[in-house]
Formats: structure tokens, C-alpha cells, sequence
């Protein structure tokens, strides 16, 4: 196994010694089929203690080690070695505060998530004893994809509007909001429209579609995004001819 | 210096297990207040890497005895049957009750929940979201845990100690990670479910945070643990990384063949070689049996030798595209990614990994540990179901069963109890125990946290991997003595406060080191094979001597006692596990 | 104990120059300048003809200034642009579903180029004619 030498350049941040985050050169020893996870915990083993990050899974399932990697959203994990250059540009994901090295403050994506409602609202209290829903594998196709999404935010930090309004409720919170509307056993699309359908909602979008692009597993939130527009718009116009329809 | 948050029940983990519990308690009663603690954000606990399914009766041609019996043999007949029993018994009803909540289970043409074959099992039962089971499992306990304003979250909070006065558990110091402020949450009932500790070997399928942290709390606190020396080796992982490529993929019908292209499982009790996946046998034999099977060919000079070690091939090219692109997604993503094969036009390399420990801390049928006021569910547990050797997808079923029934103890405890403990009292002794106070004060005597860490995994493989003998035990419960003993030599080299990753894998360490511990002294204890613990040196099983749960009791200052207590056999005899054509 | 979280700024100029992606983003969102100016000029038009024919005379004459045919050179090109990338993108605000079948994006796509030729043919028929 041939090896390769790259130099990281990690953006580090200690919010009790340092006024602004700077960056730091570590050269780094690696194997053929490295990804970028690997080299930086090389960093951490062999060389700087005080590098702090999160990752868990390395197998791209549990959304912890997204970073940017020369500028683009990715995750650290799936970020293979052999397909970048030899000067690598680690920083924490973009349009998030930044707590300490690469780890970034969460709590805006985490209260995002939860006001979207993104749980099932059933049509009725079905007792469990009374066995499963009925779904179809065409009704299961339908919002399978949108089930996909692992919490990784690269998508956040590709979108330009929650760059420039972190009011805005992201792609990944609409296309679970969405996943949830699509889905045959749900009647909650009303009760999520205040906030999916709202000029913090699907509205602030202008389908810059970045979000989609760097999705790691083609969930796809602007097309959720822009199905819900549509939705959303005939529901404004059907809704007041149709007094008392399923929520 | 010291937080106090004061709630009527913690639970430490949000994980499959630990969601289930908050849920649990949240619809029994909605005005207990609920303290959920984790490490990770809800998303990153492990379930979400779990792939192949859960298990649970589902279809006509099946039963609760099938169920019971599978899972009893799978187990050696290590598992109490009376938690069996419940446990098949429940399974059902946890897995409609999540369909209930959103969980998009595969289904079948009339719109049922579908089930496929796994390894060990007569018929087949285990529902299946595709090949990411676990992910859909555990996003959808936590999005309907959204549901519930009493549960309040507290994410990445590291627990380091349990809080017991009077004898009972009243409680859990923890380190809030984004600013070094050690809390004092009070409660009147705890629950661990912060899962295994895979990551005491050095190839596991375990993410970063299977550190055993939970068992480690209630094993210094004078809870047992139970079967440690069953750890499961996982025969399919991929050879480098370990990544684990579901049953599943032996579910839907892949081969497992050696360097001559031979499917040479049936030279190990488990043919005849069918081309069709026949239950209980050949692929879908037990885990145990196949992880072993492979320590056989490696001894024979059967593997194919890689750049990563030794690997057998993994074949799905029969099963075509189309199945593949259905049923198997994941596993053609990750060998594409990972190895760079793609699994539609060449076998995978897969070796055995570390993959799941059916040893834990010692909980009765309803999840209550011998402290009163503490309760674990999950991996971190061991009830116990799963015995010597853990069953495909029963693991995820565990999750839901005994969490939920965590969850129902700790909410009646909480409404029984009358107050909390005294406040004083908690904090005193949360600064007398302060590991972190500790770590950061120390100038440490030249140990190094990645240095013990990778003597620890290294003499795990050598000595308690799949076969073991005296003498590698011996060895290497020596080699974790002298650890434990270095452990109080080190020192962080990161005295930060904000997010300090150092401490954390620091304390992780001395988590590991004590379960590791465990593992080994229980191992060298148990002088029989069964299950997934196999000894060179005793080969057979013994069911007069050892038809018994082993129990590792900490000592401070030296190798764990063991004492053991009988399996619950009801109505179950022990007898051989036979796999293969022969059964029917 | 202390926290101080760095928030980065972002740009509010030149945010876009980062990516292509978002440089692409930006000539699809600039493409409706052209699209508006050029609808003003059409509506322009329609003034001048309704006032006289010398107005519409002038108004036609002014159409053929090499200014006026470079812009409408841009605003063709931009309209072309701006019309395949939208084109490009409906399957994805409307996907079809038939069954267990998902139509191919070619077919949603090929749908919306067959309506636009079929407006353009009648339109240059009534042009014409």
C-alpha cells in the first residue's frame, strides 16, 4: 500500500486563547484508501491532542463529520484522500457558528427540525393490536427518498439564503416536513404549514438547488422544496372552496 | 462550581433504547419530566448504523415458539427463557407500534409489512426498512420523541458517574462537552442505555462512541456484569475499515466462498450447499458458527490474502442488479466507496469483525439491576435474550421490548418515590468521585491516552478474540492489569474547557479499560466453548459446570471478582444446535 | 466555562463568486433583467403601433440599431438559457408517479420542450399569417 504525504490546513478555533480562528498546517502520511476522517484523526493520534471534531460512524450513516474540504461541504468520512489534491483545506461547516476547531453549534438546525413537526399525524388512533397501516410499495416509493437524510447539514451550509438569513428553516427540515406530507399514513400537512409554508419556509427559496448537490445520499431537499410550493399553492387556492377537507 | 438540574427520571443514552424509554415514560405519564443525556446528538447513537432488520413474528407460517426456540439455541441455551419468552411475546406488537409511528418498513405487494430470511432463523421474520434498518429505526424514535414536551434533551453531555445514596441510585454527575461544566442531575430513577463496547478490539464494526461508558458507571457502582466474555465477532465486515455489510446481503441469497471459489461453510456442520438460501443453514447459519468457520480456513491457508489482512469473498452477483438495487443499496454503496468493488459484478472481500457484545450490566426481565433506582436496556444490557450468541435482528427488537419496559419501571419508581435525595449529599459526593477534576489536575506520570488505547485493542484481539486459550487470556489479563495501573499516568495534553475531545476520549479510556477487564477475567473464568466464547483448550460445552451466567463484580484495586448465577431454563431443554440440512 | 462562538461572515457582494454552482445560480436569476427588459420593449411596441404608423415606424427603425440587436442578442441567449434551465429542473417540482413507476426526467422534460414548440409554431403562424 503506497502512501502519500498531504498537508491539511485545519482551521482551528479555542474560544479561551484565540480573538479570531486561524489556520494550522499538519503534514500528513497517507494510505492509498484513506478518506479526510482518517488523515485528521492521524493529526489527533500522532500530533495535536487539542484537535477537536465529531465523528462516529465512518461508514456516512450517523451525519457527524461533515466539515468543508476545500470549500465545499462533504463528509470527512466519504471524503477520499486519492480524489483531492495534496494541499487539503479543512474548515467547519460554513453558515454555522463556530464552538471550538471543527465543531459547530448545532442548536439552529436541532430547533429547525423540531418545528416542522416532523412525526406522523395519524388519521386516527389506530390501536397497535389492530396491526400494521396498509402501504403499498408504490405509496412507500413515493417518500422514500426523503426518509434518507442523515442530519449531516452539508446542506445548510451549501444554501446561500440560510447564509444570509439563518431565519430560514433549511432544506433538510422542509424535506423531512415533506417526506412526512407525502406519506399515505400522515394528515399533519396543515398543521405543518405555518411553518413549511411561510416566508421563513419553503418561500425563502430561490432554488439555487446547491443543497441537493451536495447531499451525500440524493435526498434531494429542493425538489422536496419545490413540491411543497406547489402543494402549498394549491391548497391556498382549494382550501376555501373545500371548508372541513382532511387536514 | 457544580450544576444541580433536578428531574424525576435521567436517562443516560439516546440511542434506539434510550428514545424508547423517554417515549415510554412520556405517554405514561405526562407530567414526569424526563432528562434524556447523550454524548452524540440523538442521530449519531450507533442503532443508526445497524442495517439488516428486527425480528418479530409477522406472518402466518410462523409462531411464538419458532421465535422462542431459534433465538434459545442461537443463544447456546445461555439465554433465560423467561426473558425470551416476553420478549418474542412483545416483539410484535414494538414493531407495529413503530409502523405506527412512521417507520417505512419494506413492505410487500398488498401493502403488509415484509420480512426476510436472517441467520439462525427457522422462518422468516425480520422486518426490513431496505438495508438501513437501524437508520429508520432510530430517526423515527427520535422525531416521534419530538412529540413530547416533558422530554427535555441534553445533547452531548458525557455521564461519568452514578450518584448513590442510601443504597439506592439517585442520580448521575455529567460533563456538559461544550463547556467543561460538570452537572449534577438529581432524579428519583436512572436509566443507562448508552450501548456496547466494540471498541475495545481494534477491528469492529462499532463507531467512535461504542466506549462502554454506561457499563463501566454502573460496574464501578457495584452493578454486575453479566456474560462479558460473549463478545460477537460479525462475519462479514469489510477487511480495512471494518464496515459492517448487513446478514442481510445472506438474507437475500449471497454466498460466502474461499480462495477457491468454494462455499466451504459446509464443511462445517452447516450444508448442504443449496443454491437457494436454505434457513438455518450454510449463510444463514448463526454468527458464531460462521465467524469461526472463517478462524478454520485461515488456519487451513483457505483466505485470500490482502493488503488488509485475510478475507473470504462475499458473492451477490447471482442475485442481479435489480435485487441488489431494491434490497441491498447501502451494501452496494459502501463496498463501491469504501473497496471499490462493486458488488452486481465482483464478490466482496468481507472478513469477521467485532460487532456487538451480548454482555452487560445485569438487569432482571424488566430491566432493574440489583441497584435499586437504575435500570439499562439496549446492548448495554444483557436481560438476558441473547445468551452466548446474539441472533440477527434480534438486537434491534431488544432495543424497543426492554427499553420501553426501562422506561415503564423508571416511571413507576418516580411516582412511587416521594422527593429527592438531598442535594448536599449529591454533590458531595459528585466532587468526591470527580474524574474530570482529577484529569485536569494531574501532570500524569508520561502515559499517553493513544498508547494505552492501542495496547488495550491489541491485546484484545491476541487474547480474547474468536478462539481463546489460558495462555492468551493470562497474557492479556496481565497486560490489562499493568494498564489499568498506567492509566493513572496519564495526563491531557488539552486542558481546554470548551469542547476539550481529549478529556473525553480520556475518560472513554478508563471506561474501556475496566470493561475490557471484565471481558477478559470472565472469559478466563468460563472453562467451556459455547456460543461465541470458544477455547482452544476446552473445547465442549459444559452444561453441568457452566450452564450459568457469569457475573464480574469491580474491584477497585484488582481483577474483577466472578460469581454466577443459573440460566432460567423453563421449557427448553439444553441440546445440540444443529444447523445445516440435517435440522428441519 | 467560556464559550464564545465565532460566527464567520458571509458576503452579502460576492458571496456568489465562491462557486460555479452559484455563478450558474446567478446567470439564471440575472437572465430575468433581460427577460423583463425585453417584455417592456414588447409592450413598448404595442403602444407605439396602437398610437400611429409613423410611431410604429419609428419604433420598428429603432429596433434595428446594432445597440438595440445586441441586447436583444443577450436577451435571446439569456431566455434560451434561463428556459433549458428551467426545463431541466421540472422533474423535480413535479414528479410523476404511475404506479410503481416513476417517469424518467426525459419525459417530463421532453413534455415541456414539445409545449414550447407547439406555443412557438402557433405563434410564428399567427406572426405570419
Amino acid at each position: 500500500m503506497t502512501e502519500r504525504h498531504v498537508q491539511l490546513e485545519i482551521l482551528r478555533y479555542d474560544p479561551e486563547t484565540d480573538e479570531v480562528p486561524s489556520f494550522q498546517t499538519y503534514r500528513v502520511p497517507c494510505q492509498e484508501d484513506w478518506v479526510v476522517l482518517d488523515a485528521i484523526n492521524y493529526v489527533k493520534d500522532e500530533m495535536d491532542r487539542s484537535l477537536s471534531y465529531r465523528w462516529s460512524c465512518h461508514m456516512a450513516v450517523c451525519g457527524s463529520c461533515g466539515m468543508m474540504i476545500n470549500g465545499e461541504p462533504m463528509l470527512s468520512c466519504k471524503a477520499f484522500v486519492r480524489d483531492l489534491p495534496d494541499k487539503i483545506r479543512i474548515e467547519p461547516l460554513a453558515n454555522f457558528p463556530i464552538e471550538r476547531d471543527l465543531v459547530v453549534v448545532m442548536d439552529d438546525f436541532m430547533d429547525k427540525l423540531s418545528s416542522v413537526k416532523p412525526y406522523l399525524v395519524a388519521r386516527r388512533d389506530k390501536p397497535v393490536d389492530d396491526g400494521e397501516h396498509l402501504q403499498l410499495p408504490a405509496q412507500l416509493k413515493k417518500f422514500k427518498q426523503y426518509t434518507l437524510c442523515i442530519n449531516c447539514t452539508l446542506c445548510y451550509s451549501a444554501c446561500p439564503q440560510y447564509a444570509h438569513d439563518e431565519t430560514f428553516v433549511g432544506p433538510a427540515a422542509l424535506a423531512l416536513a415533506h417526506r412526512y406530507n407525502l406519506d399515505s399514513r400522515d394528515v399533519g400537512r396543515a398543521a405543518r404549514a405555518d411553518v413549511v409554508a411561510s416566508n421563513d419556509g419553503i418561500w425563502e427559496c430561490s432554488f439555487v438547488g446547491a443543497c441537493s448537490d451536495v447531499c451525500p445520499h440524493g435526498v434531494d431537499p429542493a425538489a422536496a422544496i419545490q413540491q411543497t410550493k406547489i402543494a402549498s399553492t394549491l391548497d391556498y387556492f382549494i382550501e376555501p372552496l373545500t371548508p372541513g377537507r382532511k387536514g | 462550581m457544580l450544576k444541580m438540574i433536578t428531574t424525576d427520571v435521567v436517562i443516560v443514552g439516546a440511542g434506539g433504547a434510550g428514545l424508547r424509554a423517554a417515549i415510554a415514560i412520556a405517554e405514561t405519564n405526562a407530567d414526569l419530566s424526563i432528562a434524556l443525556l447523550s454524548k452524540v446528538y440523538p442521530m449519531r447513537s450507533h442503532t443508526v448504523a445497524a442495517e439488516g432488520g428486527a425480528a418479530g413474528v409477522a406472518k402466518d407460517n410462523d409462531s411464538l415458539d419458532n421465535h422462542f426456540n431459534d433465538t434459545v439455541s442461537g443463544g447456546d441455551w445461555l439465554c433465560d427463557q423467561d426473558a425470551v419468552d416476553l420478549f418474542v411475546k412483545e416483539a410484535p406488537r414494538e414493531l407495529t407500534q413503530m409502523e405506527h409511528w412512521g417507520c417505512p418498513w419494506s413492505r410487500e405487494p398488498d401493502g403488509h409489512v415484509a420480512v426476510r430470511p436472517f441467520g439462525g432463523m427457522k422462518v422468516e421474520r425480520t422486518w426490513y426498512a431496505a438495508d438501513k434498518t437501524g437508520f429508520h429505526m432510530l430517526h423515527t424514535l427520535f422525531q416521534t420523541s419530538l412529540k413530547y414536551p416533558a422530554i427535555e434533551r441534553y445533547d452531548e453531555f458525557y455521564s461519568t458517574d452514578l450518584l448513590v445514596v442510601d443504597g439506592q441510585c439517585r442520580g448521575v454527575t455529567a460533563l456538559e462537552m461544550r463547556t467543561g461544566q460538570m452537572h449534577v442531575f438529581r432524579a428519583k430513577a436512572v436509566i443507562i442505555a448508552t450501548g456496547g463496547a466494540g471498541r475495545i478490539f481494534p477491528f469492529t464494526t462499532n463507531g467512535a462512541i461504542k466506549t462502554g461508558d454506561g457499563m463501566a458507571m454502573a460496574y464501578r457502582a457495584g452493578v454486575a456484569l453479566k456474560d462479558m466474555e460473549f463478545v460477537q465477532y460479525h462475519p462479514t465486515g469489510l477487511p480495512g475499515t471494518g464496515i459492517l455489510i448487513t446478514e442481510g446481503s445472506r438474507g437475500e441469497g449471497g454466498i460466502l466462498v474461499n480462495k477457491d471459489g468454494y462455499r466451504y461453510l459446509q464443511d462445517y456442520d452447516l450444508g448442504p450447499p443449496d443454491p437457494w438460501p436454505r434457513k438455518k443453514a450454510m449463510e444463514l447459519g448463526p454468527r458464531d458458527r460462521l465467524s469461526q468457520a472463517f478462524w478454520h480456513e485461515q488456519k487451513k491457508g483457505r483466505t485470500i490474502d490482502t493488503p488488509h489482512g485475510d478475507v473470504v469473498h462475499l458473492d451477490l452477483r447471482h442475485l442481479g442488479e435489480k435485487r441488489i438495487d431494491e434490497r441491498l443499496p447501502m451494501v452496494r454503496d459502501l463496498a463501491t466507496s469504501y473497496i471499490g468493488v462493486d458488488p452486481v459484478d465482483a464478490p466482496i472481500p468481507v472478513r469477521p469483525v467485532v460487532h456487538y457484545t451480548m454482555g452487560g450490566i445485569d438487569t432482571d426481565i424488566d430491566a432493574k439491576t440489583s441497584l435499586k433506582g437504575l435500570f439499562a436496556a439496549g446492548e448495554c444490557a444483557c436481560v438476558s435474550i441473547n445468551g452466548a450468541n446474539r441472533l440477527g435482528s434480534n438486537s434491534l427488537t431488544e432495543l424497543l421490548v426492554f427499553g420501553k419496559r426501562a422506561g415503564l419501571g423508571a416511571a413507576a419508581l418516580a411516582m412511587a418515590e416521594s422527593g429527592h435525595a438531598d442535594a448536599t449529599a449529591l454533590r458531595e459526593q459528585a466532587a468526591a468521585g470527580d474524574q474530570v477534576g482529577r484529569l485536569f489536575q494531574t501532570a500524569g506520570g508520561g502515559e499517553s491516552i493513544v498508547g494505552l488505547r492501542r495496547e488495550m485493542n491489541a491485546t484484545m484481539e491476541a487474547g480474547a478474540g474468536i478462539y481463546r486459550t489460558e495462555d492468551s487470556l493470562s497474557e492479556s489479563c496481565a497486560v490489562m492489569n499493568d494498564l489499568r495501573r498506567r492509566y493513572a499516568d496519564i495526563a491531557l495534553e488539552d486542558k481546554s474547557n470548551v469542547y476539550n475531545t481529549d478529556l473525553v476520549q480520556a475518560l472513554e479510556l478508563g471506561a474501556m479499560i475496566d470493561v475490557a477487564g471484565a471481558v477478559i477475567v470472565s472469559a478466563l473464568a468460563r472453562k467451556e466453548s459455547r456460543g461465541s466464547h470458544q477455547r482452544l483448550d476446552y473445547v465442549a460445552r459444559d452444561d453441568a459446570a457452566y450452564l450459568k451466567h457469569s457475573l464480574a463484580h469491580y474491584e477497585p484495586d484488582s481483577d474483577p471478582r466472578i460469581d454466577y448465577r443459573d440460566v432460567v431454563i423453563t421449557r427448553s431443554a439444553p441440546g445440540a444446535r444443529v444447523y445445516g440440512g440435517d435440522q428441519k | 466555562m467560556s464559550r464564545r462562538p465565532y460566527t464567520r461572515t458571509v458576503s452579502a457582494a460576492s458571496w456568489w463568486l465562491a462557486q460555479p454552482r452559484y455563478i450558474r445560480y446567478m446567470g439564471r436569476e440575472v437572465s430575468c433583467v433581460f427577460i423583463g427588459a425585453y417584455t417592456a420593449v414588447v409592450v413598448i411596441g404595442l403602444i407605439r403601433l396602437a398610437e400611429s404608423g409613423a410611431a410604429w415606424g419609428a419604433f420598428v427603425a429603432a429596433l434595428q440599431t446594432p445597440a438595440s440587436l445586441i441586447f436583444h442578442g443577450f436577451a435571446l441567449a439569456f431566455a434560451l438559457y434561463h428556459a433549458t434551465t428551467w426545463f431541466n429542473v421540472t422533474p423535480k417540482a413535479m414528479p410523476v408517479q404511475i404506479g410503481d413507476i416513476v417517469l424518467p426526467d426525459s419525459v417530463i422534460i421532453g413534455a415541456h420542450y414539445a409545449a414550447w414548440a407547439v406555443v412557438s409554431g402557433l405563434l410564428f403562424y399567427l406572426a405570419g399569417g
